[in-house]
């Protein structure tokens, strides 16, 4: 009876086509040269070859993580490119006239239009495709504001001492494998800097593209929210369908210094493979964030896409009163894995955290929630509430949870709900008893699982999230 | 309404309905009485179609059509509906939202343009009331937490939303508290309007003092072995199955 379950499921990729932009690619191998050769095709000054090169030589020494519950063929780093980018993108363009009608196109096959006039009200665009930013929508009037929005690759050269304060202070170059990676070949990404006391007038958001075959990318992201500012930012990302597997590490720290916000929102939809398994992105991010005295960041994700996901946003929670939020949907299905959660490190008093983690399996896919609460001894106070809600669709799949907590001060308060349940075939039974179609029914009750993360992404993301789970659980009625 | 001529059901293997034939008319009212596992909710579920019922044999007309050969979700928007004995939670869906998706369904099967969302609401709300549920219960997770005689109350506001033509209540009336019976029959009887069908399905002949049925059928090992006026159902309190057994023997 699961089978039919089960059909309901079988996913078809939208975002799977590949477009033909000549680019140029980097021939595949990783040594000191290919990273002086990404810091010249960039321009850089001294001190950020400098610093690139401190991250190599520290990633030569180091060995990749094995401990995540999940299982690919060990990635053979020299046999990758580490740098692509479209051709017409040498003469880097002035506006949007000047953009690859190509890319463009590519943009709105996707449906995310980069013209201003049609871009969706109060959203500035950030698009990046392989390893380079293509084009920053609604940059005069966030310059207006203050607002820095613009590549990090163009920010290094006009914004140093911003940069240079910033780069590596929440992620340093050593901090794990994959940041150390990303710290030696990062190409592009984007920087935010929201002045003190100013409330970004709009959405900010950046487009992941991975179009090249056998590249990997690695965006970097650094967003500085000054004292009393507000910014929410939104990340969206998707690749063509390949047989091969693409790797993504990408590494995005946030800075909210005294009472600033940062509301962070991620929809992941990268290749997840095909249905056998074949193919799909790794996506091994590192994302975490530093909060100063009563300032809040918030990470909400929607993760759909990827063969494997590795990936645990996390707070420092630094500053007294501050607050760290983590609301997450992680949906796995046919082959995928995903081994996602988040870390909340309360260090300042009266520090607060709550992870709402929600994990959906379907197919063989496997799902695991890692997720680490510490509680320093300077922490008086301080608080987490985690709630854990597994949901498996069919019985071929599987949900694990690995809660870790550590509590130094006997003041804190810290709270774990953790539950697993199916769909069943009673529920969808009722449903359709009621006249609801199956694929209607089960987006119904997947949907519904989600609710409470669904609430906290922003409106347009909200709408889009749900569709994304609809699509990622069509297929057939068998 | 509803013609089953000789039907033979298997569950799980075991052959559970076997040559079962029953005539519905519109407006009817059936009870259906019978042993534990004689096969009265196999019959509910058959008719409904859900999943692991398997029919070997016989034919079911609902309104003329082949029922058997419908979808559920068909057999559901042609106007079918089955109330559960043991109605399952869907956590996180509200009822509003489930109900509103069900009965725009119906109304699209039916040709009719679906109801905004201010009139639904408007509507659901006073269903609400008719069935003594609270209007809050919409907000919450469909049957979410609901105690069991809130969720029967429940699938009775689902009848009276979905306007069915045949309505299957199965064993509505257990576990429910004298008031709460009352209101569920007041729902029933108020939706008696000389078109609309009923099977009840009941242990208690005390349910048909509240709605009066006007055939009431023995099912036993997989068949109707009698069938009478509401009178049956008072003999049957008294003299239990067994003779019927013995006469059938
Ligand atoms: N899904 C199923 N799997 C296995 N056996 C089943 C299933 N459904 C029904 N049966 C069997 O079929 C027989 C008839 O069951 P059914 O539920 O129709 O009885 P009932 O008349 O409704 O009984 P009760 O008065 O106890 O509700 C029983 O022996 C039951 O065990
Ligand atoms: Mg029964």
């Amino acid at each position: 009876m699961t089978e039919q379950v089960e059909s309901l499921i079988r996913k078809d990729y939208s975002a799977g086509f590949h477009t033909n932009i000549e680019s140029d690619t980097l021939k595949p191998g990783l040594d000191e040269d290919v990273v002086r050769f990404i810091s010249a095709k960039k321009e850089e000054p001294e001190w950020m070859l400098e610093w690139r090169l401190k991250a190599f030589r520290a990633w030569q020494e180091m060995e990749e993580p094995t401990w995540a519950h999940v299982h690919y063929p060990t990635i053979n780093f020299q046999a990758l490119s580490y740098y692509s980018a479209p051709k017409s993108m040498a003469d880097k363009p002035k506006s949007l006239a000047e953009v690859d009608p190509e890319l463009l196109d590519m943009y709105a096959k996707l449906g995310i239009p980069l013209h201003e006039q049609e871009a969706l009200a109060g959203v500035a665009v950030d698009a990046v495709i392989d390893s380079v930013s293509v084009v920053t929508t609604y940059r005069a009037k966030l310059e207006e504001a203050g607002v820095i929005f613009c590549p990090i690759s163009e920010a290094i050269k006009r914004f140093p001492e911003l940069v240079k304060k910033y780069l590596g202070t929440v992620v340093p170059q050593k901090d794990n494998f994959y940041a150390a990676l990303n710290s030696a070949v990062f190409s592009d990404g984007s920087f935010v800097y929201i002045p003190k006391g100013t409330r970004c007038p709009m959405e900010l958001s950046t487009y992941f593209r991975i179009n090249e075959m056998n590249t990997g990318q690695f965006e970097r992201t650094l967003i500085v929210a000054d004292e009393g500012s507000y910014v929410s930012y939104l990340e969206g990302c998707t690749a063509p369908m390949r047989d091969e597997n693409q790797l993504h590490a990408a590494v995005v720290e946030l800075v909210a210094l005294d009472d600033a916000q940062i509301k962070y929102s991620t929809v992941q939809n990268w290749y997840p493979g095909d249905k056998e398994g074949k193919g799909g992105i790794y996506n091994f991010v590192t994302k975490r964030g530093i909060c100063h005295r009563n300032a809040r960041i918030s990470w909400t994700q929607v993760e759909t896409g990827s063969a494997i996901t590795w990936k645990y946003p996390s707070c420092i929670l630094k500053g007294d009163n501050s607050v760290g939020e983590f609301y997450s949907v992680a949906l796995t299905n046919n082959f995928q894995q995903a081994d996602t959660g988040t870390k909340m490190i309360h260090i300042g008093k009266n520090t607060r955290s709550t992870i709402v983690a929600k994990g959906i399996s379907a197919g063989r896919s496997q799902s695991a929630y890692r997720g680490l609460v510490r509680i320093n001894a300077g922490a008086e106070g301080a608080r987490n509430y985690t709630q854990c809600d597994s949901l498996l669709i069919g019985d071929r799949c599987g949900a694990h949870t690995f809660p870790y907590i550590e509590s130094k001060n006997s003041s804190a308060q810290i709270e774990h709900e953790a539950t697993t349940s199916k769909v069943s075939d009673d529920q969808l039974f009722l449903c359709q008893q009621r006249g609801l179609d199956a694929e209607k029914a089960v987006s119904m009750i997947v949907n519904g699982f989600c609710r409470e993360v669904f609430k906290e992404l922003p409106m347009e993301f909200a709408v889009e999230a749900g569709k994304l789970l609809e699509v990622s659980l069509e297929g057939s009625v068998g | 309404m509803l013609e089953i001529h000789n039907l033979n059901a298997r569950v799980e293997g075991a052959d559970i309905l076997r040559n079962l034939s029953l005539s519905i008319k519109p407006g009817e009212v059936h009870a259906i009485m019978g042993p534990n596992g004689a096969g009265k909710s196999t019959l509910g579920n058959v008719l409904s179609g859900r999943p692991g019922y398997e029919v070997t044999s016989g034919e079911v007309l609902f309104n003329g059509k082949n029922l058997l050969e419908l979808e559920i979700e068909e057999r559901a928007r042609e106007g079918l509906f089955l109330a559960f004995q043991y109605p399952v939670e869907i956590p996180g869906v509200t009822n509003m939202e489930f109900l509103k998706a069900s009965v725009d369904a119906r109304r699209k099967h039916l040709g009719m343009s679906d109801l905004s969302s201010f009139d639904f609401m408007k509507l659901a709300r006073e269903t609400s009331k008719k069935v003594s549920l609270d209007p809050a219960f919409l907000k919450r997770g469909v049957n979410e937490g609901f105690s069991g005689g809130e969720k029967k109350r429940n699938e009775i506001m689902q009848m009276m939303l979905l306007e069915p033509n045949l309505c299957i209540l199965d064993e509505t009336d257990s576990g429910l508290d004298i008031d709460a019976l009352q209101v569920v029959a007041a729902g029933v009887n108020a939706m008696r309007d000389g078109k609309r069908s009923f099977i009840v399905v009941t242990h208690y002949q005390r349910l048909l003092d509240y709605i009066v049925p006007d055939f009431v059928h023995v099912l036993a090992a997989g068949r109707i072995v009698k069938t009478g006026g509401k009178d049956l159902a008072l003999e049957l309190e008294a003299r239990g199955y067994a003779w019927l057994e013995d006469e059938g023997a």
